[in-house]
């Protein structure tokens, strides 16, 4: 079993249409959504949800208003600016309990939180395991852990040959939380300055973490010149170059039919450049 | 005001608008603008401006005084993210798991521990006339964006326009550079991923009590949904950006619109101007625009 994360630095640069396809192509995988926040890649795998359970994790801190006399010292030891007027807004409270430890008159609870849900589906192409953090909730790395977990169980029930990831935007929590222990990471770019500047610093981090990466280069010919810049970037960084896809309006067009490029149009550019990608990374 | 640039979904604009507003603004008053997207800092990509400050962020984390500790494991039964280990004669420390709440500090009762700032990122300013940026970059490998975030939001100048382009999602991080805004703008774009996002924007900013408003970027394809979504909603549409060659192909080498493409300065401006009336009108009406966001 591989496990293969897709991920991209810049959101927007094509993530979830490659690994719909990815998905699409190879049919042994169990695919895993890591963007816990915004998840989208059960709208083109259109999977029958199989199985919920909740994300209970972190706590919360609540005062007591019977109990509390206003003292005032969680207030003035809270870190996180969580306590004003005697009470905690959740939103900003980290869950530390410093103030449940401190409070004189015991009048702080800390308090588990229900922070999302994980669900386990079933699509034409495999297992969908996936997942749906509260609105304006923290531990979007733990949940990420959890789902991936629960991918990699099934993988191996399964007896699938790959595990395939879509990874979140960004470089923090749950990047390196989807990222930690798997076999190999490809980052989707495109040839814009930011695509370029978010790239360098998503291979930063694999690097970090001793993942190997491959770079594939979405909507290339939007600038040609930039294109080349990747290319050399990763040649003198020793990063591997795993294709370039053309821009075209087809993607769109299947994302709005609800169906992975390569199974709406297979015989365009876009899908056999995709197709190449995943002989690339496969090999 | 304090306007924030959010969408959920990334890729959609947010950058693009941000950047926009802040130099078409930037003609007629003073402005600011937080680059919150701490993760992939990119406005100054397109802003280039000389960069004329620069400071560490830290966070606190725990440094044991062995000479001093007693192994009683206090400092570890009250961290909440198991970042202490206390073992018969020796106490582990994982930075890269702790929040500097300070609990250890504080509780252990033979103060063996004092605190040590851990740099996790950088705060950057610079200056070109009526434009002021400030930005964050949070360290490679490091986890914990909030910090950073709340580093760059100290600089807020309220004397001027302040603009906040915030990280894609809607966890911890963009609550955190959201929080305090007066309005926030939500950039989609007409697919069915853009328009997931954006409804699961809408509910963080709902939650927040920020009033919002959306704009439409590659506009010109099947709108329907979104336009539906909105009406539905009751959330204005304020902008409309077309798919068009020549703006990708602009904002693909860096150069802001209202330079490339000179018409957009006024485009940006009015928007501005539509977001500014429906606050103070918010605010004379008193429904749910809040008068404290404005210390």
């Amino acid at each position: 079993m591989k496990e293969i994360v897709i991920l991209s630095g810049k959101g927007g640069t094509g993530k979830t249409s490659v690994v719909a396809s990815f998905a699409s192509l190879t049919r042994d995988a169990v695919m895993v959504d890591c963007d816990v926040d915004a998840a989208d890649l059960h709208l083109v795998l259109n999977p029958q949800v199989e199985e919920e359970n909740e994300f209970w994790s972190g706590e919360v801190a609540y005062i007591d208003s019977e109990k509390c006399n206003e003292c005032g010292l969680c207030q003035e030891l809270c870190r996180f600016d969580a306590i004003k007027n005697f009470k905690v807004d959740p939103v900003s409270c980290e869950g530390c309990g410093f103030c449940a430890h401190i409070c004189p008159l015991g009048a702080v609870d800390m308090r588990q939180t229900m922070a999302g849900h994980w669900f386990v589906s079933r699509s034409k192409y495999g297992t969908l395991v996936h997942a749906k953090l509260g609105i304006a909730q923290e531990n979007s790395g733990k949940l990420v852990s959890v789902v991936r977990q629960h991918a990699r169980t099934i993988a191996g029930k399964e007896n699938a040959k790959y595990i395939i990831s879509d990874g979140p935007p960004g470089i923090g929590c749950p990047v390196i939380s989807s990222l930690s222990g798997a076999e190999a990471a490809l980052v989707v770019t495109e040839p814009t300055l930011s695509g370029i500047h978010d790239l360098e610093r998503v291979l930063d981090v694999c690097r970090h973490f001793g993942i190997p990466s491959a770079v594939c280069v979405n909507k290339y010919d939007l600038n040609d010149e930039n294109t080349q810049r990747i290319q050399d970037y990763c040649s003198d960084q020793g990063v591997a170059f795993a294709g370039k896809i053309p821009f075209d309006n087809i993607v769109i067009e299947a994302l709005i039919h609800k169906l992975p490029v390569v199974e709406y149009s297979p015989e365009c550019t876009v899908s056999r450049e995709i197709e190449r990608v995943w002989q690339f990374i496969t090999e | 005001m304090i306007l924030s640039v959010a969408s959920g979904k990334g890729g959609t604009g947010k950058t693009l608008v941000a950047t926009n507003l802040s130099l078409a603004l930037s003609s007629k008053t003073r402005v600011q603008l937080l680059d919150c997207d701490v993760e992939e800092p990119n406005d100054n990509l397109f802003l280039r401006l000389p960069i004329s400050y620069s400071q560490f962020v830290y966070i606190p984390i725990p440094s044991i005084d062995e000479a001093k500790c007693t192994y009683c494991g206090k400092c570890s039964e009250v961290c909440a993210y198991n970042a202490i280990a206390v073992l018969p004669q020796k106490v582990l420390v994982f930075p890269e798991l702790c929040h500097g709440c300070g609990a250890c500090s504080y509780l252990c009762p033979e103060e063996a521990i004092v605190e040590e700032g851990k740099p996790v990122g950088v705060v950057e300013k610079g200056k070109r006339d009526n434009l002021e940026l400030v930005q964050g970059l949070l360290n490679v490998g490091e986890t914990m964006a909030p910090p950073v975030i709340r580093a760059v939001k100290k600089y807020v100048d309220v004397g001027r326009e302040v603009i906040i382009d915030v990280s894609p999602g809607t966890s911890c991080p963009v609550v955190e550079a959201i929080e305090g805004s007066d309005f926030c703008l939500l950039v989609t774009e007409p697919t069915p991923f853009g328009l997931n996002d954006l409804a699961l924007a809408v509910e963080v900013v709902r939650k927040m009590d920020i009033p919002c408003g959306v704009v439409i970027n590659r506009a010109g394809m099947e709108e329907g949904e979104t336009e539906r979504y909105c009406r539905e909603q009751g959330l204005p549409i304020l902008l409309r950006i077309p798919l068009d060659r020549e703006i990708a192909a602009l904002y693909s080498r860096g150069i802001p619109l209202v330079e490339g493409m000179l018409q957009w300065r006024e485009v940006f401006y009015e928007l501005f101007e539509k977001i500014s009336a429906m606050v103070d009108g918010g605010r004379n009406s008193g429904d749910g625009i809040k008068e404290e966001h404005q210390e």
